[in-house]
Parts: C-alpha cells; sequence; structure tokens
C-alpha cells in the first residue's frame, strides 16, 4: 500500500513522530502494527500503530525510536516522500472480545516506545465508555512524550521516571502498587522486563491482562516463522497470532 | 502469445513460478492477498515427522540485500500436515503442491515420504538435505556425495511420486553430491539451499542470532546460485529447480537460461508478499522483450 509522509518531527532526542496519508482501511483494532519498506534495506521494519483514522485516503501517525540504521533513515525523510506498507498485521487488543467487554476500569501500561500503541487503544476506550486510566515509563524527563495527548482525551495518566525527575519514582508497578483496586484489567506494552513485572503484580490478583510483545520478524504477516514463542497453547507467531498475548497463556 | 508453459517429470506447469519452502507456509496467508492458483505450484514448509518448534529467538537478522534465517525447521508435524493442513489447502489451492519433506535420520526421511506418497495433492516430493539450522540431520545429509546418495536411494523405493533432491550450497562441490543423487535415482534436484552465513550485534558484541549462525537468502545470493545451477545442470540429465535469491522475471529468465527447468521464489516473498504475482504479470513482456516464444526453449541456453 502506497503512503505519503505528511509529517515526520521529533519529540525526543531519539523520538519521532511520523503522520502518513493512504488507505488505513485494513487496520482494524489497536494494537497492530505496519511494516514499512525502506529504500536500501532488505527486510521491512515493523512499526506499532499509534493512531489512525480510517479511510482511502486516511490518515496513520507512528511514533518510532532510532535504534538502528532504518529507523535513523526514516528519521531523516521528508514530507512528500513515497513509502510502501503492509497494514493490518497482527491480532492487535481485541476490544470487541467478551472478555475485554467485561473490563470496565483497564489500566494501561506503556513503557518508552511501548507508549504508541496504548494512545489508539485508550482512545477507543474511551469512545466505548471506559474509564482507562494511563501509566506511562520512562527513564527520565527528557524522555516523556505524548502525555498531553492522553491528557487530552480526558484520561487520568501517570508518569514514572526511574531517577524520579518526574511523576512517581521508579518503574511502572511502582505507580501501580499505589492504586489497589483501582483497576479491572490491565493492557500493556513495552520491553519484556516490564511486562513480566506488571503481569507478577496481577497475577496474585487476578486480574486479567494483555500483554503486547516485540521480536525480531523478516515478513510480519505469518510465514517466515522467524518471530515464534512458546505459549500454554502450543507456538504462536508474534506477528501473526500476538503481538498481543492473554496473560494467562505467557511462558515467561 | 508466449509460451510460459514448463513440465517437471511429466507434471505440466502453467509457469515455472514455485515460491520456495519455508517463504510460503502451507498458502493459507498469500491466498488471503491473492489467488495462488496462478502460480505454477508451490513448496510448503519444511515438514518432519514429528511436530518441531525450532530453534529459540531471535532468527532472524537483516543483511545487505538479503537476511539470514534460523528457524530450524518449525512445522507442526507431518500427520497434522496431511490431516490438517492438506485438506484445508485443497479449499484455495487446486494444482498440485511441492512436499518439502526433512528429516533427522534416514528411517524419518523414508517415513516422511511414505507417507507423502498417498496424498494426491502432492505432485513431486522435494527431499530437503540441506538445512542449515539444524545439528544431526538436513545439511549432515547433503553435505557428502555418498549420504546424499544413501536418501535418495532409501527414500526412492517408497514412492512412485517424482523425488527431487534439495541440494547445500555448503559443499566443496556440489556438482559431484548432483551426480550422485543422479545415480541414486533422483528424478530431479532443487538447488540451491541458503548459504551459512552470521551477523554480530556491535552494542551487544554477540551474534545477532541466537543459534550464532544461519542460512543467507535474498538478492546478495543470486550470482552464486547462479553459478551452481549453470554447473550442475550441464552435469546430469535431471531437471532442476533453480532457486537463490530470485526476485525480478529477468532473474527468472537467467535461470533458465543457466539450465533451470523451473524456478522458486524464496526470501523475497518475505519483503514483498505480491512478488509472485508480479513476476507472473511481468514474464511475458519480459520474454518478448528479449525474443523469447516459449520457456522451455530456453533451458540451459547459456551453456555455450
Amino acid at each position: 500500500m502506497r503512503f505519503i509522509v505528511k509529517e515526520n518531527r521529533w519529540l525526543t532526542k531519539d523520538v519521532l513522530l511520523m503522520r502518513l496519508m493512504g488507505d488505513t482501511r485494513s487496520i482494524v483494532r489497536p494494537g497492530q502494527f505496519v511494516q514499512i519498506a525502506l529504500p536500501g534495506f532488505y527486510l521491512r521494519r515493523p512499526i506499532s500503530v499509534c493512531d489512525w483514522e480510517s479511510g482511502e485516503e486516511g490518515s496513520l501517525t507512528l511514533i518510532y525510536k532510532v535504534v538502528g540504521h532504518g529507523t535513523e533513515a526514516m528519521s531523516l525523510m521528508e514530507e512528500g516522500t513515497e513509502l510502501d506498507l503492509l497494514m493490518g498485521l497482527g491480532n492487535g487488543f481485541d476490544i470487541q472480545a467478551d472478555e475485554m467487554q467485561t473490563v470496565e476500569n483497564p489500566l494501561l501500561v506503556g513503557g518508552g516506545v511501548g507508549v504508541p500503541p496504548m494512545y489508539g487503544l485508550c482512545k477507543r476506550l474511551v469512545e466505548m465508555g471506559k474509564k482507562p486510566t494511563m501509566v506511562m515509563g520512562f527513564g527520565k524527563e527528557n524522555e516523556i512524550f505524548w502525555k498531553a495527548e492522553f491528557e487530552a482525551l480526558g484520561v487520568r495518566t501517570i508518569v514514572t521516571t526511574i531517577d524520579g525527575s518526574v511523576g512517581v519514582k521508579g518503574f511502572v508497578t511502582d505507580a501501580m502498587k499505589q492504586m489497589p483496586g483501582e483497576y479491572d484489567g490491565v493492557m500493556c506494552c513495552g520491553p519484556e522486563p516490564m511486562l513480566k513485572a506488571v503481569y507478577d503484580l496481577c497475577q496474585p490478583e487476578n486480574i486479567p491482562g494483555w500483554y503486547s510483545f516485540e521480536e525480531r520478524m523478516a515478513c510480519g504477516f505469518g510465514v517466515c516463522m522467524g518471530c515464534s514463542c512458546q505459549t500454554k497453547y502450543g507456538s504462536k507467531r508474534i506477528c501473526k497470532d500476538g503481538p498481543v498475548l492473554r496473560g494467562e497463556e505467557i511462558v515467561w | 502469445m508466449v509460451n510460459t508453459k514448463v513440465t517437471l517429470s511429466g507434471w505440466e506447469l502453467d509457469n515455472p513460478i514455485i515460491p520456495a519452502s519455508g517463504t510460503f507456509g502451507y498458502g493459507k496467508e498469500f491466498a488471503e492477498l491473492w489467488d495462488i492458483n496462478m502460480l505454477g505450484s508451490f513448496s510448503f514448509k519444511g515438514t518432519t515427522r514429528e511436530a518441531r518448534f525450532g530453534n529459540p529467538t531471535p532468527r532472524i537478522a537483516e543483511c545487505s540485500a538479503g537476511m539470514i534465517n534460523a528457524v530450524g525447521l518449525q512445522n507442526p508435524g507431518i500427520q497434522h500436515v496431511v490431516e490438517h493442513e492438506l485438506p484445508e489447502m485443497k479449499k484455495f489451492f487446486h494444482k498440485k503442491v511441492v512436499a518439502n519433506i526433512s528429516g533427522f535420520s534416514l528411517e524419518e526421511y523414508v517415513d516422511c515420504c511414505r507417507i507423502m506418497d498417498k496424498e494426491d495433492q502432492v505432485g513431486i516430493i522435494e527431499v530437503n538435505v540441506s538445512c542449515p539450522n539444524v545439528h544431526g540431520g538436513g545439511m549432515a545429509f547433503g553435505t557428502s556425495p555418498e549420504s546424499a546418495a544413501q536418501v535418495t536411494r532409501a527414500v526412492k523405493e517408497v514412492t512412485q511420486k517424482p523425488v527431487y533432491i534439495k541440494l547445500s550450497p555448503n559443499v566443496t562441490d556440489i556438482v559431484s553430491v548432483a551426480k550422485a543423487c543422479e545415480e541414486a535415482g533422483a528424478d530431479g534436484l532443487s538447488l540451491i539451499n541458503t548459504l551459512l552465513g552470521m551477523r554480530i550485534d556491535l552494542k551487544k558484541k554477540k551474534p545477532v542470532i541466537a543459534n550464532k549462525m544461519g542460512g543467507f537468502s535474498g538478492p546478495a545470493i543470486f550470482p552464486v546460485a547462479l553459478r551452481m545451477v549453470f554447473q550442475v545442470a550441464q552435469a546430469v540429465n535431471i531437471p532442476i529447480i533453480g532457486m537463490g535469491g530470485v526476485a525480478t522475471a529477468e532473474d527468472v529468465i537467467e535461470m533458465m537460461l543457466a539450465g533451470a527447468t523451473a524456478v522458486q521464489i524464496g526470501a523475497q516473498n518475505l519483503v514483498d508478499p505480491y512478488v509472485c504475482p508480479k513476476i507472473i504479470a511481468e514474464l511475458p513482456s519480459v520474454m518478448e522483450k528479449y525474443g523469447i516464444q516459449s520457456l522451455t526453449d530456453i533451458i540451459g541456453g547459456a551453456w555455450k
């Protein structure tokens, strides 16, 4: 699918926002991702969808971190650049599923560039009449992005920083420990140790959880088996059967 | 009107385009995107007797004009394939398929071929003796002419279907392995499998791939694959399915000029899921451009 870059700007020293225009109709759930073909690089780059407006000439918002040569090349792209994207990839957060419908006060947890997909999710949960709370974890003050955007949704937004420069000092779980009983489900994206810490906190309370994982992948649509992981219900492909796994099926 | 038909061991294909094993699953993910019946056929995910999870992740690394995989033959096992994947495949793919099988012992190869022999949907059995990502099997059988011949002889005893042995490029002399397979009764050969390679993560100063090494594929290996097809095709009298880095209709024609009867497309499917329909659509005009009436006429055309 052909997309045109409309905006590409720095949010922090290594995180950028890219807004694109194109046919976004195949994106059906928050938490899905796109695969971007970059000129000069063989494999596509998987980037989670932050937000989208569905349509033949729809808009797509991505927030990504420069971690290597591919994302570095992305960071240099100017408005008007044409890109080829595969999209509507992965299961995403199935907000229409019965289990998720029963959650009235979801706790959304994002760590670093795990924050962006929680925004598209948060927006849709608010539209459904849910009362989400957002916890966003960063290292220090100058790494924080997208806080005002969550607040603009009318959502209680809690920031944690490891050095304590802003908000709650420590990890996302330190903020969670201060709010027992305030949430009845958790949706989470971030580095694996963070996912595990959130799970360990929720598991004894039987709080249902949906955890979005990352893995090195090639195709992104379920055929190469590059990103497989083992779950309690057999092997799953992070790109196709994930990236969102249910807490109870994860083998940590 | 140009003619794109080719024939592999009596099996006529509408065109020589066959997605390669491990890059096309059992077909369904692609069937959701386009009508895969336009293909000549496809080679399904390498299947072993028992279900396998494969190697630990990360299993993928990027390279210049290519990639490394160390999946390690993840598959649901041959019984599951016969009972679930093949009947499912029948709903959306109405041609015969290439059954890619692998093993960790001679008995496993034999068992897999015996099972596939009973399946009407299978046109050819492609025996993988060249997987670089598993130990104690796979490539171990393909690295010496003797063991490759031994596998060939054993599987030929249990099947009436054409047997194509998929060869490894990770050998000193691929021609001698090819000849040994031909003498042992192989009906054809598939080449090449991936080249053993690796990448190192500069930040961690450790291999990118958990298994350290993996199979290198993609356009970067095309010249190596082409050269090996060129050498092997002249040394044997059985058909060859050429593969390795093929990404365009021009590459397909080069492969056939080197001596391939049909051509597999591998890694390119992973970065461009529409590459096969694109190649099939472009093939007639590229043939016309180079004055080719029938693809069959150009097989081995570059030999002299």
